[in-house]
């Protein structure tokens, strides 16, 4: 081995911890997008981009081609946050907890860094690889937008940047997830029910029985990704009576929106950092 | 000076002590091989060294700083190595090195040159560009290996190095370690071979259920537990002639008992410890009966090992 000849202390001087995480982010992501999850991920959207691609040109839906917003709203509005969610569980789900069950954590962890560094580096690439899946979907929409429409809306771009933020979120809120479990599989599995199941119904019931305003739950505040595209914006709370039964709808307002997503990622990041700096590897 | 040490360093899990208060203060640039049977706390230890676990009560600390308080800092210079890591499956060694000499903060000159070291050094030169996602135990074990040599760290922890390697590769990695001792680092290696410890290491520390017994250097080890008596293999040039050596060597002041294993091999028990051994070496060599090596038989050590463990129980 190179000899620095100093002996005692290391010659070299460590890195601060931002080069640390950046450094931690350059590897994780270069292993996100040679997975082979990364291109089952890909291909899903790319498939999605496709069908809804050839269903429009195909059987041209009023409900796509009447109005600029109508397209973006019924194209961007009802798939973006499905694309969102798989990324988040395809490359958050097991980020940390398989740190543990697989092992990784004992190459990286006994080393002159931070566990935070890790924590947050591998969190940077989950949202880059993520967002290079977003990018794929957004080209189409866009793409196909120009073509019916030949402009992209103001109230689009203010949706897309809806959508970087609660990805934000949602990583946020499955690498707290994959904090707190051990084994890649159940962590996987609990954030799936919870952001493709779990999270919608108790939105459902909350609003639509208690008649609540489900302001608790971030697929809730997503909704402005969807809303911002229906202009005017919707109002925020609807009433209808069916007989003697009234169900109240709730529509997210945009700063209440923010606040939830915000919200989210704050906490989760918060508490999934402080997961990690105490969990051991056994 | 590199050095590790340890203050009432406990583990618990439950009821369990894994690790029982351990003090254990190891100074200098030396190889020392940290025995005893399995579960009694090897590992427990060395993870409390890296962070991976945190203890229940005590300090560890590494070239004077305590990993508890600055983990970043007690970490600087150490290379590691625990248990069986795996490294991200979609990488290549050469990646996956450049990553831990970056975070070591190898200056961007040195790395390539230093990578390419680590590697022919676990000799894996035509692996270096394939992914390690299909890589057998081994090779991989001898990726971890090469990783715990960057950014020429002062102190190296070892847990089991040669677990899961074929024969060639287990002495190439010893002598990666001989050669390293050479280089002024502080080398603290688990092993169950005891072979491979009296061969590398020059001391040992021997813990059972959570608790240690003993830490000295392998000749003294070995003359307060095994009946004061310390063996040495000698190796020799010409055959021996007849019992005519074997009786002048018996003669020596302090030998208690001279063996022929083979022609070219004699055993010599003596009473005493490394000052003993070191003037015995210097008579044998004057006695011009073409001594060519001369070590500690690890017969010796596997018998203190054995008594002491059984001790305990
Ligand atoms: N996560 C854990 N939970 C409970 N007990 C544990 C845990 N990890 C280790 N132990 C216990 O701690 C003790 C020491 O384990 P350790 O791994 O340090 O042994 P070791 O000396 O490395 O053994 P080996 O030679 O088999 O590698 C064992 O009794 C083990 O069962
Ligand atoms: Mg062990």
């Amino acid at each position: 081995m190179a000899h620095s000849g100093s002996g005692y202390y290391s010659a070299n001087s460590i890195p601060s911890s931002i080069s640390q995480t950046g450094i931690t982010m350059k590897y994780a992501l270069l292993d996100y997008v040679r997975s082979r999850r990364f291109f089952i991920m890909l291909g899903i959207t790319i498939m999605i981009s496709l069908l809804l691609t050839a269903i429009v040109g195909y059987y041209q839906p009023a409900t796509f081609v009447t109005s600029e917003l109508a397209f973006y709203s019924s194209w961007w509005g009802s798939s973006v946050t499905f694309v969102i969610i798989l990324s988040g569980i395809f490359f958050g789900g097991d980020a940390i907890s398989g740190e543990f069950q697989n092992k990784t954590g004992y190459f990286s962890v006994p080393n002159p860094i931070k566990r935070s560094s890790i924590y947050i580096g591998k969190w940077l690439a989950a949202y880059i690889a993520s967002m290079v899946i977003l990018a794929v979907f957004t080209l189409v929409t866009v793409g196909n937008g120009m073509y019916y429409f030949g402009t992209v809306p103001y109230e689009f771009d203010v949706s897309f940047l809806f959508a970087a933020f609660y990805l934000a979120a949602v990583l946020g809120f499955t690498f707290f997830f994959s904090s707190l479990f051990k084994s890649s599989t159940i962590s996987i599995l609990v954030t799936a029910i919870l952001f493709l199941f779990a999270f919608s119904l108790i939105q459902q019931l909350v609003s639509s029985l208690a008649q609540v305003e489900p302001w608790f739950i971030l697929t809730y505040g997503a909704q402005i990704i969807g809303n911002v595209l229906t202009v005017p914006y919707p109002a925020h709370v609807i009433t209808s009576n069916y007989g003697p039964i009234t169900f109240t709808a709730y529509n997210v307002p945009i700063l209440e929106g923010m606040a939830i997503i915000g919200a989210y990622f704050v906490a989760t990041a918060i508490l999934g950092l402080a997961i990690f700096e105490r969990k051991e590897f056994n | 000076m590199p050095s590790i040490e340890t203050a009432n360093l406990t583990k618990k899990y439950g009821k369990l002590a894994a690790l029982s208060d351990l003090d254990l203060k190891i100074e200098g640039t030396k190889c020392v091989g940290f025995l005893g049977p399995n579960g009694s706390g090897k590992t427990t230890t060395l993870k409390l060294l890296t962070d991976l676990i945190k203890p229940t009560k005590g300090e560890a600390m590494i070239n004077g700083v305590s990993i508890r308080a600055d983990k970043k800092k007690a970490l600087e210079s150490v290379g590691a190595l625990i248990e069986t890591p795996e490294i991200y499956p979609s990488l290549t060694p050469r990646e996956a090195l450049t990553m831990i000499a970056e975070i070591r903060g190898v200056p961007r000159s040195e790395r390539g040159r230093q990578v390419d070291e680590a590697i022919s050094e676990v000799r894996m030169e035509e692996w270096v560009d394939k992914r390690v996602g299909k890589f057998s135990k081994g090779m991989k074990q001898r990726i971890c290996v090469a990783s715990a040599l960057l950014g020429d760290p002062s102190v190296i922890l070892l847990d089991e190095p040669t677990s899961g390697l074929d024969p060639r590769g287990m002495s190439e990695v010893r002598d990666i370690i001989k050669a390293l001792k050479g280089k002024d680092r502080l080398i603290f290696m688990s092993s169950h071979l005891l072979s491979e410890v009296s061969d590398v290491c020059d001391e040992v520390a021997m813990v059972d259920r959570g608790r240690l017994i003993v830490y000295d250097s392998i000749p003294n080890v070995t003359a307060k537990f095994s009946g004061g008596n310390n063996v040495v293999e000698v190796g020799l040039h010409r055959p021996a002639d007849g019992d005519c050596t074997a009786h002048s060597i018996g003669a020596l002041p302090d030998v208690v008992r001279v063996e022929k294993i083979d022609a070219f091999n004699l055993s010599v028990a003596f009473n005493g410890g490394l000052d003993v051994q070191e003037r015995l070496l210097g008579e044998l060599v004057r006695m011009g009966i073409g001594v060519v090596s001369y070590r500690a038989a690890s017969s010796e050590l596997e018998e203190v090992y054995l008594k002491l463990i059984k001790d305990t129980k």
